[in-house]
């Protein structure tokens, strides 16, 4: 498709924290016992798009990853891991490895998106209005322990948080205007210019910017060159292609570095505008050709481009991990409601329990439970809505509810633990009760001790 | 005029079992109040101005008939006499089921007015339609009502439904093609209510505001440029009584529909319903007088329509729009184009081209005039080779030959145009002598439409000839009448709302304007959005200017009018006392805290130093110490505790770094004064020394320059403690 996909994948998150580590970074996190990285290039990987570059920050990182990407996906992807400096922004970092662009059109996937939109879709529309950026746009997702109780649904509208306000078009095609950030909690200030070439602006608050775009490369490149203060590519880069898109500095100013591609586009721009409209099926051309002509009907020298959106379907699954909470959720869903995300993934089809599960006598594992491979888990003990790793060592009257547990824990006899992360390597020794909590890799909890709403790390030497 | 009408107008079918209970009325203002038609106006109401030679409140009545409403009130006020005459001589006073009451008034200056006066008669019993006698519509109401009555069952606050239809205003000129200026509009897509009205929204901003608890409470809103008002709306009583009780609304839209929107008054709501294929639209001025016309012309509005509305007279529609009465007289050479109405009476001689036109009845034309795209009304006397273009001529006017209109002229009642003379474009002409109030400011638009109606009438029956002879031959030889001058700042304007055209030199120059403003309005995008972009080079004020920028306005308005109340202090002597009073008033108006009086007055103090001549440091220094001795009393007066006095030391500071830059090498002799006067303890000084103590280097430069008095104050300090 000439579609090069940049997967930024992180590295460690400080969100996240105690949850990742120098020798677990975020693309490796595990949901629902596979590393988040996984879901966005399986889905790359189902949707034909190949050649990758996988960003991580910091060298250490790079080797973890490559490593794990080697092992995993080795014959077939395509997959180049570019290190980069922590906390330069999504922006630094594709203007680090921007000299490895080389196609048309390069599609931007955050690493810890975990959905189920398809992401050739949104190439395919990119292509299909030939535009400048495309994003995907997908409902704001439900946020908080979904309790069996009766108030869930009084509580999932509540927590209804409002990450952009997005501007659209009739058609819903076009991306007008975007506010990210602390912007959307002031005033919206909507753009005169762009609602008269326009006639007509939906205003949404229910969509978030799910962080999946793309870009045509070029337009891309010249934004950076151009705007060297730009740090992220969602708060920076693509408001001010939004804000820009009928007075487009990027393609005006070319600099003289993208001269030999530019001879080539300019020429075939007229015919590729041409193409374009047929195939965005549109008896009438957009308001951005009309706004780039003059009064007597002959075009100006004007530039536009085009900003597109792809509207993910409502029922699809699209959330991001970026927080402890989004991690807690991201868990919840694979093995529930989200599990069509689990089935397919080839690197093993465990799908809820492990191919060796030893359970003890009256011990219960409750649906949407996930229990890996080679996990032991002792007498009388309850999970529900839980995830647990490999070869974890489960005591008798544990119970386990709405947490993760991840890989090689040991939990003595008699722990209860809620709403909570307990990372590898973790030791829980007997009652220990843990309510709300993220243990560190490698924590040990002494016995009979009890935590609510807190973060156990192990002092950073 | 009156004698023509005789109705056969189709009644459009109506589902009267809703509205039977109460009869459906309607309160029609046959006043626009408004100055857009003057010249005409002063001499006839718009309400009877001929329209395609009809007058305008036939289309608006004909339509109220056909649409169902059994009671109209005609409530009139600029020329009421010739309203209600009209009126009754007119086919309006004897129909079946349609009453039509007029309701007079001397002093109503607005439609606020007009609403409150009707409120007290207590005439209206239930919903009504609220439109004004220059609305032409062929719409059905049966909807909208019922939307509305629905709507009234469901939720008591939704007391009124505006009619919106879809017109797309030119990118270039941002205008209709009613000629009104661009309205944005923001509609919740479900529920159709109104949620933001902006029809003046001020140009040079770049953006349209939409409040923050707006965006929270519809996940989703649309907000249209691309809609039309077209002043049709259905209301329920709350909104007479909402004028009553709000005595300031005067403008329906600019004082009531805002009012609701933005103050959120017991929570009324305003909705929307929009018509597709029917037509609704109001003739605000002579550009949408000319568009309305050409859309009656070419049927779009039918059965509204001329041949239909005047059916006796035998009106005959021909070929590709023209519409002839049937005694007209017309030599074999004439040539009349299309789209052109050619009323009853009217003579037109050889090789007159006629286009794009209507004209009246009982005209004389002569030989080889060309008219195109001009409104003539009836007994008007155009002489051989006279040139019309894009030009409204009234009743009785004479056109010597040879005498040519240009684009966009308006010629009243009676006007006489010299030969060969030759009015130039956009003029304004008439009998009466142009008023002398300047009426060019928005806010008097209403309270000079009365004053000049009234002293213009008088002058009407006094001797109009004797008042003419003496001035001007403005019009050339032989000719009578005044041409109005256009006000300073209007000249620009005045193409914009003409029946002419937009010339094409107009648009280029609009366009690249247009190109100039928005390069501008990206740049300010650039620094208004709080994204990080330009941190780089807005680091110092960037960012927090963002954060406050309501409030900043806020602050911002509050130091300008403390500003004028401290000059005016100062010039006219007032006591410190009443300053001090006037201070405090604008301080409870704005909401302000007296720390922001003290920076406010300081702040004033200070520019007026400035602003008084000097031509030395030294000099200025001593202009500041004469301010500030004379008033220390009304700045101590809102000095209360030390951290109003450190506000005094910042704000000084900000003067040195901005606006007042002079004060900047004065910056610790004035401290030193106001220590001197006792404005400023010095624990306000050390305590703003030891705050600015972590600041940037930058921020420092006055903490360093007057570094010596803080040592001494410091010491000073250190010894009291001593002794």
């Amino acid at each position: 498709m000439d579609f090069q996909v940049v997967v930024l994948a992180g590295g460690s998150s400080k969100n996240l924290t105690p949850l990742v580590s120098k020798e677990l970074p975020k693309p490796l996190l595990p949901v629902a016992n596979r590393p988040v990285l996984s879901y966005v290039l399986h889905q790359l990987e189902q949707n034909n798009l190949k050649d990758l570059i996988v960003v991580v920050e910091g060298e250490d990182t790079a080797l973890v990853v490559g490593a794990w990407i080697s092992g995993t996906f080795i014959d077939r992807l395509h997959v180049e891991i570019a290190a980069v400096p922590e906390d330069i922004g999504t922006a630094g970092a594709i203007r680090a490895i921007s000299h490895h662009l080389t196609a048309k059109d390069i599609l931007v996937v955050s690493g810890d998106l975990v959905s189920d939109v398809p992401p050739g879709a949104v190439a395919a529309t990119h292509r299909r209005h030939d535009a400048a950026v495309t994003a995907m746009l997908s409902s704001i997702p439900v946020s908080g322990p979904l309790d069996s109780g009766s108030s869930g649904g009084k509580d999932k509208a509540k927590k209804l948080g409002r990450y952009n306000i997005i501007g659209l078009d009739p058609g819903k095609q076009f991306l007008l205007h975007i506010a990210t950030g602390a912007e959307i909690e002031k005033d919206a200030r909507l753009p005169k210019r762009i609602l008269r070439a326009v006639g007509q602006m939906e205003i949404r608050s229910d969509l978030m910017d799910a962080h999946m775009y793309a870009f045509k490369r070029s337009v891309l490149q010249e934004v950076l060159d151009l705007k060297d203060t730009f740090q992220s590519l969602k708060e920076d880069v693509l408001p001010y292609l939004v804000r820009s898109q009928l007075k487009s500095e990027a393609l005006s100013n070319r600099t003289p570095q993208g001269e030999e591609n530019g001879n080539e586009k300019v020429t075939s721009q007229n015919n590729q505008v041409f193409v374009s409209r047929i195939l965005a099926n549109s008896s009438t051309p957009s308001f951005h050709d009309h706004s780039s002509e003059n009064p007597d009907g002959s075009a100006s020298t004007r530039k536009t481009h085009k900003c597109c959106v792809y509207i993910a379907s409502s029922g699809s699954y699209c959330v991001r991990l970026n927080s402890i909470q989004a991690f807690m959720d991201i868990n919840r869903d694979v093995t529930g409601e989200a599990d069509h995300l689990l089935t397919g993934t080839s690197s093993d089809p465990n799908n809820n329990i492990g191919p060796s599960p030893k359970l003890g006598t009256k011990t219960t594992v409750g649906p949407h439970c996930m229990l890996g491979e080679g996990s032991e888990i002792g007498d009388k003990c309850q999970v529900k809505r839980s995830v647990i790793g490999r070869h974890c060592r489960i005591g008798s009257h544990v119970k386990v509810v709405n947490s993760v547990v991840m890989n090689h824990v040991t939990i003595g006899d008699g722990c209860i633990i809620q709403g909570s992360v307990v990372c590898s390597n973790v030791q829980l020794q007997e009652r220990v009760v843990l309510k709300d909590c993220q243990v560190g890799a490698g924590f040990v909890v002494t016995a009979g001790s009890e935590y609510k709403a807190e973060s156990l790390a192990r002092k950073e030497k | 005029m009156g004698a023509q009408k005789k109705s056969a107008t189709a009644r459009v079918s109506e589902d009267q079992e809703e509205l039977a209970r109460n009869p459906l009325q309607a309160i029609l203002l046959a006043d626009s109040f408004a100055t857009t038609f003057r010249p005409i106006t002063l001499e006839r109401p718009k309400v009877l101005l001929p329209l395609v030679n009809i007058p305008m409140i036939d289309y608006t009545l004909a339509w109220l008939e056909s649409a169902g409403v059994e009671e109209v009130f005609v409530f009139c006020c600029a020329h009421s006499k010739q309203v209600i005459d009209y009126l009754e001589s007119s086919r309006w006073s004897s129909q079946p089921n349609f009453s039509v009451t007029t309701i007079e008034s001397h002093n109503s200056i607005s439609a606020g007015d007009a609403l409150r006066l009707i409120y007290e008669r207590n005439v209206i019993h239930g919903d009504f339609v609220l439109i004004s006698g220059d609305t032409v519509s062929n719409m059905s109401l049966t909807q909208v009502l019922q939307e509305h009555k629905e709507r009234r069952k469901k939720d008591a606050n939704a007391i009124m439904t505006m009619v919106v239809k879809k017109s797309k205003p030119s990118p270039i000129t941002q205008q209709s093609r009613l000629g009104t200026d661009e309205l944005f509009m923001a509609i919740n897509p479900v529920t159709k209510q109104l949620l933001c009205y902006e029809d003046k929204a001020e140009h040079s901003k770049g953006f349209i505001s939409l409040d923050k608890t707006l965006i929270a409470d519809n996940p989703s809103i649309i907000l249209h440029n691309d809609k039309q008002d077209c002043y049709i709306d259905v209301c329920s009583q709350e909104v007479l009584s909402l004028f009553t009780d709000n005595f300031d609304y005067q403008h329906l839209r600019r004082h009531f529909v805002k009012g609701l929107l933005v103050d959120d008054i017991m929570g009324y709501k305003i909705f929307t319903h929009e018509i597709h294929s029917s037509y609704a639209a109001r003739i605000d001025n002579f550009r949408s007088y000319d568009t309305i016309s050409k859309d009656i012309i070419q049927r779009w509005t039918y059965p509204f329509v001329p041949d239909i509305l005047c059916g006796s007279s035998a009106i005959k529609v021909e070929r590709q729009g023209t519409y002839r009465a049937s005694d007209v007289t017309l030599s074999r050479s004439a040539h009349i184009g299309s789209f052109t109405f050619i009323g009853q009476g009217t003579k037109i001689g050889n090789d007159t081209k006629i286009s794009h036109s209507v004209v009246g009845e009982g005209c004389t034309i002569g030989s080889n005039v060309t008219i195109e795209g001009s409104y003539i009304w009836n007994n008007v006397t155009i002489e051989d080779g006279c040139q019309l273009r894009h030009a409204i001529v009234c009743d009785g006017v004479i056109m010597k030959s040879g005498a040519v209109l240009q684009p966009g002229v308006i010629l009243s009642f009676k006007v006489v145009v010299g030969q060969q003379f030759v009015v130039p474009a956009y003029s304004k002409v008439s009998l009466l002598q142009q008023p002398t109030q300047q009426d060019s400011d928005e806010e008097l638009e209403y309270a000079d439409n009365t004053s000049g109606t009234g002293e213009l009438r008088y002058k009407l029956n006094g001797d109009i000839a004797a008042d003419l002879s003496e001035t001007a031959y403005e019009l050339g030889t032989g000719g009578v009448g005044y041409i109005w001058s256009v006000f300073e700042g209007a000249q620009d304007e005045e193409w914009k709302h003409s029946v002419a055209p937009i010339p094409k030199d107009k648009l280029v120059k609009l366009m690249l304007d247009k190109d100039e403003d928005e390069e501008q309005l990206t740049q300010d995008g650039n620094v208004l959005s709080a994204s990080g972009e330009l941190k780089a080079d807005s680091d110092d004020n960037g960012s927090e200017d963002d954060d406050n920028a309501d409030s900043r306005d806020d602050y911002g308005f509050f130091e300008k009018e403390v500003e004028a109340t401290f000059l005016r202090a100062v010039h006219e002597n007032v006591k410190v006392d009443h300053a001090v009073l006037e201070v405090n008033a604008l301080r409870l108006s704005y909401n302000m805290a007296s720390v922001d009086c003290a920076g406010a007055i300081f702040y004033s103090m200070m520019k007026l130093a400035v602003e008084s001549p000097h031509h030395s440091a030294s000099e200025l220094h001593r202009n500041a110490a004469d301010i500030i001795t004379k008033w220390v009393k009304l700045l101590k007066s809102f000095l209360h505790d030390i951290d109003e006095e450190i506000e005094v030391i910042l704000k000084f500071e900000e003067m040195c770094l901005e606006s007042a830059k002079e004060f900047a090498a004065l910056f610790p002799q004035v401290l030193h004064l106001l220590y001197d006067k006792e404005i400023l303890q010095e624990d306000a000084i050390l305590r703003w020394a030891d705050e600015k103590e972590g600041a940037d280097e930058s921020d420092k430069v006055f903490l360093k320059s007057s570094e010596k008095f803080v040592q001494w104050l410091k010491e000073a300090e250190e010894e009291d403690e001593d002794d």
